[in-house]
């Protein structure tokens, strides 16, 4: 038998080693290094252990209140705008054209919020929300609505999640829209020979067909915003007082506004675990979702 | 050294990490000298070795850190070492952690 691994090819990893070294390894052992120590600054650093770990996690500590807080408020932004971007976007891909021109502007349209810069996203709806020159909030103004996202919080809540849902329920549609176009005509024809009515044809055709990528946009659009920064940071600056402060804004604060490095380390470390487990379940799930192995189909 | 002062090495994160490494290069050695199939366990998913290890690590940060919330870092008992070392109760995270491993690569 002919030999047939080479071992040159190893080579070839090479250069992804080093990205991978000098972009995750090193900076993440730097961290983990950071979250043992407290400095003042100058390279002078200081044991303590798991002391910040213990504060982080301890609700009655300023650490671990603003951190237990700012996760508590991330799930629920999470919560909330999966709730409205996945029905709306497989309302939204069934109501698309399924074939001539307007295919194309549709997905055109669809498309351009995708390819807007986070932080213009946040200005757009900063300036649009603005109560005196924003069309938006003199709008709401002067139907008699006191809308104020810079001193409500319930405004703010809802100015970051209307945000959020028209910059990416495109997404969400985009990936229902692909799952349609993949059910082949004779579903749709057998269903109409049973006399099958719309809901019917949705409940038992087109969202089965369309469950993986749900999966997907549902994992996406979680990971997303359980990791937002810029939009909500643009547009509130997380406030009003620490309304609409998620974890990613109250870790900067801690890292760069304080220049707390231990604390903020352990706050990313904690952070990162959560969303290495996240991920972790993503990948495990997505690619077993496909795969037909007789056990799962016997419990199936 | 004065050129990664920044990196702010101490000795005991420096053994965690050579040890994570000694981990890393024993795994490896072990797929190369002793080749693995996929196997489905209890999670009813295909893992490999490398999959149970890394399971094993990431329940085994999950224990620490649930450890230090609940439980907290006191000293359990005193080692009669020079002028005594003091052993903390998060070591006994680190045995359940371990006994976890074991179980994750014996039955995941």
């Amino acid at each position: 038998m002919d030999k047939t691994v080479n071992q040159k090819a190893w080579f070839l990893v090479l250069p992804v080693f080093l990205v991978v070294a000098f972009s995750a390894v090193i900076p993440l052992m730097t961290v983990v290094n950071y979250s043992m120590q407290d400095t003042f600054g100058n390279n002078q650093f200081f044991w303590n252990g798991v002391g910040w770990f213990k504060e982080l996690l301890d609700p009655s500590t300023d650490l671990g209140g603003r951190f237990l807080a700012s996760l508590g408020r991330n799930l629920l932004f999470s919560a909330i705008i999966l709730a409205i971007e996945v029905p709306l976007g497989i309302v939204v891909a069934l109501s698309m054209p399924r074939e001539g021109w307007s295919v194309a502007a549709c997905l055109v349209i669809l498309a351009l919020p995708l390819l807007i810069p986070w932080n213009v996203v946040g200005t757009i709806w900063q300036i649009f929300g603005r109560p005196d020159i924003g069309l938006l909030g003199y709008v709401l103004n002067h139907l008699g609505f006191d809308y104020n996202y810079v001193s409500n919080d319930v405004d703010a809540w809802v100015t970051v999640i209307v945000m959020d849902v028209w910059h990416w329920t495109s997404l969400v549609a985009l990936l229902c829209y692909a799952g349609l176009k993949s059910i082949p005509d004779a579903y749709y024809q057998a269903a109409q020979i049973d006399g099958a009515s719309r809901w019917a044809v949705f409940k038992a055709i087109q969202l089965p067909k369309m469950n993986r990528v749900l999966l997907i946009a549902v994992l996406l659009r979680f990971m997303d915003s359980f990791m937002i920064y810029t939009e909500p940071f643009v547009v509130t600056g997380g406030g009003p007082g620490n309304s609409t402060t998620f974890v990613s804004i109250e870790l900067v604060k801690i890292a760069l506004g304080q220049f707390d490095l231990g604390k903020a380390a352990a706050l990313s470390l904690v952070y990162n675990l959560i969303i290495l487990i996240v991920c972790w379940v993503f990948y495990t799930v997505m690619t077993n979702a496909g795969t037909d192995r007789p056990a799962k189909e016997g419990v199936a | 050294m004065e050129s990664i002062a920044w990196m702010a090495w101490t000795l005991p994160t420096a053994i965690f990490f050579a040890l994570l490494a000694c981990t890393l290069g024993v795994m490896t050695w072990l797929a190369a000298v002793y080749p693995e199939a996929e196997r489905v366990g209890v999670l009813t998913i295909p893992t490999t070795r490398g999959d149970r290890l890394f399971i094993s690590l990431v329940l085994a940060a999950v224990i620490h850190l649930v450890w230090i919330g609940l439980v907290g870092t006191d000293p359990i008992f005193t080692l009669p070492i020079g002028e005594g070392v003091e052993v903390s109760s998060l070591w006994l995270a680190t045995v359940i952690s371990l006994l976890s491993a074991v179980a994750i690569f014996r039955t995941v």
